[in-house]
């Protein structure tokens, strides 16, 4: 037995995964550890951290009422951008998993946001876009939609939906997963089905959203991390206003670190975050038996 | 029954094409706005034809900004992106090889902390990183950018390990019987048969880099070592912009390569968003 195990062992294997590992340590888990040494210290970069025990923790949740409407405002933002995205992706991939001719004409332009959405040049263009005397209201106007002018980045009630909207025009890459996923599910599935009478509504929801849940529950969580991570689009678009309502966590984070220097603050706050998308996260996952359907290996 | 399949069809269009419209729309636009006039900019800026299209916006864009005109910003965006991606692909390849294809105690944990890695959200370690690039005097170098990819990504070495997992190990064992080593077999064997992955994962981390704002604001400070996308902000800052199509212009030219690059490798795109995603 010891034996077989050591023959099974091959220390070259170290070697190859080298460079991860060192990137590992490096780079996730040592910041990781001093930013969590960082969370108890007062620390402005310059001179050396000072120990201030819980009270950056203290002062998040008592003192810094802009803390808690960035928390807020993100979770807003979580909760709508993240179903949006996702229910357009599904809703899309649904449609146009049936075999058309020009569906990789339409699979192509619709995806293209994914690819080019995140750079600065798109929410820059997007600026302009909803801007007050932007595209967006004169096209509403044009078809008699709007009567008069939204201030879709300035108005309180607006900005936070603009940013959402952007994020869901990215649809595109959820709903390849989601287009791959519907084509794994064997056909004869649906022949049985068929056979036994099913309607197209039953077969979608007795076998398509089933299979699909994996590629479902994969796409939900990628989509949360990715929503609280939101930055360049609340920082070039909206610049965290009006009325700080989208002045979301990661971009309070960043300005509490690199424009206040409040380093440890803003450790503070990153631990916080890691807890709150980890709880999120494991809840997802604990009551993801209820609705995600494995198939028996076999 | 056969004129309700027909309408059944042609509304299916109908949608489909309002939705790729919806999607395409704002780059027109994009285009649309980096050849109109300055002035009249915002008379009739939801219509994607000017009247009048006007190339000196182009000129005009590529003179830059404080006297450092767009070629520098291309020249520095190109120069990252470049190191970046050889990195990465260098790096990752070697790792994905190791994993799939060499046994060794410990083999699950460094696969789990590639995943967990990829789950972590990036501001826990953005602070603390800075921090560690401050004290070695890396800040206001690219060095904070180039580097960690040297040492392999999680998404690409997960990209490239669903492929060496494809590959038949009978390979490997009729190069052993031959005499070669696994470094030979790596460089011999799996690394050529690797071309379509590579070329899948390194247009992932060209897209990575191209467009990447946060790293380049945190450690960049001078506008001449800028890249595109910190240049572009500053050219758009809504306090200072007077020439809109000249802006326009150049945000415009900025997305070129990552539009190329997608109309070329559409299917490899398309093959790795649905591998990843799918085996994540």
């Amino acid at each position: 037995m010891r034996h077989k195990l050591l023959s099974n062992h091959n220390p070259v294997g170290y070697l190859y995964s080298l460079p991860w590992i060192l990137n590992f340590v490096i780079f996730i888990l040592f910041p990781m550890g001093m930013s969590l040494f960082y969370s108890f210290t007062d620390f402005d970069l310059l001179s050396s951290p000072k120990w201030i025990g819980l009270d950056n923790f203290v002062r998040m949740f008592t003192r810094d009422k802009y803390y808690m409407l960035a928390v807020k405002t993100t979770l807003h933002y979580v909760v709508w951008a993240v179903p949006v995205r996702l229910i357009t992706a599904l809703l899309i991939a649904t449609l146009l998993s049936g075999k058309h001719k020009l569906v990789s004409i339409y699979r192509t332009a619709m995806y293209i946001p994914s690819i080019i959405g995140n750079s600065v040049a798109m929410a820059i263009t997007w600026r302009y876009l909803f801007g007050y005397d932007g595209a967006v209201n004169q096209l509403l106007m044009s078809l008699g939609l709007l009567t008069d002018k939204i201030g879709w980045i300035t108005n309180p009630k607006f900005a936070a939906g603009t940013l959402i909207i952007l994020s869901g025009w990215q649809f595109g890459s959820a709903m390849l997963i989601f287009l791959a996923g519907i084509k794994n599910i064997p056909g004869t599935y649906y022949e049985a089905a068929i056979v036994d009478g099913a309607n197209p509504v039953q077969r979608y929801l007795h076998i398509t959203l089933p299979m699909l849940s994996p590629v479902i529950l994969y796409n939900v969580i990628m989509g949360i991390i990715s929503a609280f991570m939101i930055f360049t689009q609340c920082m070039l678009i909206t610049g965290g206003g009006p009325m700080r309502l989208t002045t979301y966590y990661n971009y309070y984070l960043y300005q509490q670190a690199f424009v206040n220097f409040d380093m440890g603050y803003a450790s503070a706050m990153a631990w916080v975050m890691l807890v709150v998308i980890a709880a999120i996260t494991a809840l997802i996952f604990k009551f993801s038996g209820k609705w995600v359907y494995y198939e028996a290996e076999g | 029954m056969a004129k309700r399949a027909r309408l059944r069809s042609v509304a299916f269009h109908a949608f489909c094409i309002l939705v790729s419209l919806i999607s395409i729309y704002p780059i027109l636009w994009l285009f649309k706005s980096s050849l109109t006039e300055s002035s009249k900019m915002f008379l009739q800026t939801a219509q994607l034809f000017p009247d009048h299209w006007e190339f000196s916006n182009y000129v005009k864009g590529w003179k830059g900004i404080g006297g450092i005109s767009f070629a520098i910003f291309f020249k520095n965006t190109i120069f990252i992106t470049v190191l970046h991606t050889i990195g990465i692909l260098a790096s990752s390849s070697l790792v994905a090889y190791g994993i799939t294809r060499i046994k060794f105690r410990g083999q699950k944990l460094v696969f789990s902390s590639m995943i967990v890695s990829m789950l972590l959200p990036a501001q826990v370690t953005m602070v603390s990183s800075y921090i560690l690039f401050y004290k070695i005097g890396w800040v206001n170098t690219y060095l904070p950018l180039i580097v960690p990819g040297w040492l392999g990504s999680p998404f690409h070495i997960f990209l490239l390990m669903q492929f060496c997992r494809s590959l038949p190990k009978q390979l490997d064992e009729a190069a052993t019987i031959d005499g070669c080593n696994s470094f030979g077999i790596f460089t011999r064997i799996i690394l050529p048969l690797m071309g379509p992955a590579l070329v899948t994962a390194g247009i992932f981390a060209f897209y990575f880099s191209w467009n990447d704002f946060m790293g380049p604001l945190l450690y960049l400070s001078q506008a001449r070592t800028f890249p595109l996308s910190m240049a572009l902000r500053l050219f758009a800052d809504p306090e200072s912009v007077t020439d809109w199509g000249a802006m326009f212009s150049m945000q415009f030219l900025s997305i070129i390569p990552c539009l190329l690059v997608f109309f070329i490798f559409q299917k490899r795109i398309v093959e790795g968003i649905q591998t990843t995603g799918l085996k994540g």
